[in-house]
């Protein structure tokens, strides 16, 4: 199955409704005036992301109606930007999101083997979600944090400097709801070289 | 090697407090008053002078971009946009001035947007950098807060505001005119060239576009002077740079040395060596996923500049170093950057949308040798017909790696189709 992000048509099962909650209204309007006058469309993509936050991660058509209608856009042009950018979901997900990165830095340090731990752990194979809707996972290109390779994403944080151990750990943290520690996992700050 | 006083990035690591009290320690927005007594003209010289090629990847000359610009404001307002939509793999040293050092890209966003006669600034940040955008917001409210940026800023009587603007997750954004499709709300496909920027940018009005490093080194340019910023690096490569080493070393890190540090150095000093030893080395991408590899004969003794890199028929791009030692899979790892140009393709031109995955999917197959050793030839053939051909560089992005696979283990790629063959006729 593929990524949620990159599929091109809306999902079968729909609601029926999407409306503004009055934080998202407040913010949209601080949204809006960051940009010149008439130039609102502008602000397509935090509003799309606004409504995919407001509805668990995902885009279902009415919050893509909703958005077009704010900032006076076609649906078709709202659509075409929620299809063209990866991390717009047309599909439900899970309450964890992970995004294991594929590209080159990432699978030279091992990035495959998170991919089996991650399947063994959750039990989904890449691109499904389990059946307690805990995990959706996917394979994701550059997520650009290499000197920290392999780089996992989940949600909205960035594990890093992984292996099948402190991922496998990390995963059963998640799942028994434990608080835990994101970015680097073997205790470096940043991307600094071990010894300075 | 870089002196200690000559490092332009204090806080690399993140080992002190990235907002204004210990950027006001490190010497950020100390004599950004001074500097802006300076004629714009004045300032653009002394950039032009430094020689400071942009760090994007491109190399072009930022002095000479800035000087692009429209030297009257007419109806038209102008606008600096910062390209922070870091995503050339390899690479990672946006993400480490933005999230420890964020008013070193405030301060540079002034000082150039002052210089070319903008009053607004969008910072485009990818959308997966989600804690470093919300590090640079709270960095620019504490600009705010502390009247450096707005109305009338230090007594300037220039208004000056900065926007911070999330993408959501398409490589080819990082392409300047993407970029500006993206920030006006469309899908982010480049627009045709000429009209370049500069003319017709943002909104129809007059841009100029520059990667996040760049403009970080700025206010350090005009503290220090175009003189000290020359002595570091080699002629015509000046300064220093910031290198992302990833791969196989024991140590993968970001580090800032000086330009023309040969590649042996900086991986064996900074990154503890390949593993397994020197010898161990199979081969480097040198400056990110788009440049042709080079092999060890090579990297034994190349200097990482632009002028150098290009040379050996390679790039600096972005300076991300990517090091595969012995055991790398070489056709895997460069079928795997095929795949990414294909799913990063914006589909607008047909010999990239067609090309990418055409190219992926013979790459993938090369992998187990199960292609005819024509197909060689015909790879070569179509990498040197997507290159070039396109509104934008990504299609030649997509074609240098495969060349250069092709140009230096040509030999092995034949052994895997030899071996293959003979497997088949064996079962």
């Amino acid at each position: 199955m593929k990524h949620p992000g990159l599929i091109n048509k809306s999902a079968a099962d729909q609601p029926d409704s999407f409306e503004w909650t009055k934080e998202s209204l407040d913010k949209i309007n601080t949204i809006i005036k960051r940009y010149p006058l008439n130039k609102q469309q502008s602000a397509v993509l935090p509003l799309l992301d606004l409504a995919q936050r407001q509805n668990e991660g995902w885009l279902p058509q009415k919050a893509i109606e909703k958005v077009a209608e704010t900032l006076k856009m076609s649906f078709i042009r709202v659509m075409e930007v929620a299809t063209f950018y990866s991390m717009f979901n047309l599909e439900p997900i899970g309450k964890n999101f992970i995004q294991i990165c594929r590209t080159t830095p990432c699978w030279l340090r091992g990035s495959e083997k998170l991919k089996k731990t991650a399947k063994d752990v959750t039990g989904c194979n890449i691109g499904e979600t389990s059946s307690d809707n805990l995990f959706t996972l996917v394979e994701v290109e550059c997520l650009g944090a290499c000197c920290n390779a392999p780089v996992v994403q989940i949600n909205d944080d960035y594990f890093e400097d992984l292996n099948e151990d402190n991922f496998k750990k990390l995963l059963n943290e998640i799942k028994e709801n434990v608080r835990v520690k994101v970015g680097s996992q073997i205790g470096r700050k940043g991307s600094e070289p071990k010894k300075i | 090697m870089l002196k200690e006083e000559d490092k332009i990035f204090k806080n690399l690591y993140g080992y002190e407090d990235p907002y204004l009290d210990g950027a006001k320690k490190r010497g950020i927005w100390q004599n950004t008053k001074k500097i802006l007594k300076k004629s714009k003209d004045q300032i653009i010289d002394e950039i032009k002078k430094s020689e400071l090629r942009g760090r994007g990847g491109a190399g072009f000359p930022t002095g000479l971009k800035l000087s692009f610009m429209p030297k009257i404001v007419n109806e038209k307002p102008h606008y600096l946009i910062i390209n922070a939509d870091e995503s050339e793999p390899g690479t990672c040293k946006d993400r480490e001035i933005i999230r420890f050092d964020p008013h070193m890209l405030i301060e540079g966003c002034l000082l150039t947007s002052y210089a070319i006669n903008a009053n607004k600034c969008y910072i485009y940040i990818r959308g997966e950098y989600i804690l470093e955008a919300r590090v640079l917001q709270n960095a620019i409210n504490e600009a705010y807060e502390n009247k450096l940026l707005g109305k009338n800023v230090f007594g300037t009587r220039w208004d000056f505001d900065i926007y911070l603007h999330r993408g959501a997750g398409a490589y080819i954004c990082g392409e300047e005119t993407a970029l500006l499709e993206s920030l006006e709300g469309k899908k982010g496909q480049p627009r045709l060239k000429p009209p370049f920027p500069a003319g017709v940018g943002l909104y129809g009005c007059p841009t100029t576009v520059n990667n996040v490093e760049t403009i970080s080194v700025i206010p350090t340019i005009l503290n220090k002077g175009a003189d000290w910023f020359k002595t570091l690096g080699r002629p015509n490569n000046s300064g220093s740079k910031i290198f992302c080493i990833s791969g196989h070393v024991n140590n993968p890190c970001n580090i800032e040395e000086e330009m023309g540090i040969p590649l042996k150095e900086i991986i064996e000093k900074y990154a503890g060596g390949v593993r397994g030893g020197w010898n161990n080395l199979l081969a480097v991408i040198p400056g990110g996923a788009s440049v042709p590899l080079i092999p060890k004969s090579i990297c034994d003794d190349v200097l990482m500049d632009f002028d150098s890199l290009k040379e050996v028929n390679s790039g600096l791009g972005t300076a991300a170093i990517i090091v595969m030692d012995k055991s790398t899979d070489i056709i895997e790892s460069i079928s795997r950057l095929s795949h990414f140009y294909m799913h990063e393709s914006c589909g607008q031109c047909t010999p990239c949308r067609e090309g990418t995955g055409w190219m992926y999917r013979i790459m993938k197959k090369m992998i187990n040798g199960e292609v005819d050793k024509s197909y060689i030839d015909k790879l070569y053939d179509v990498t040197k017909q997507v290159e070039g051909h396109t509104i934008c560089a990504l299609g030649d992005a997509a074609a240098w790696p495969i060349q250069g696979l092709l140009r230096h283990f040509r030999p092995e790629v034949e052994k895997r189709i030899n071996q293959a063959q003979k497997n088949k006729a064996v079962a």
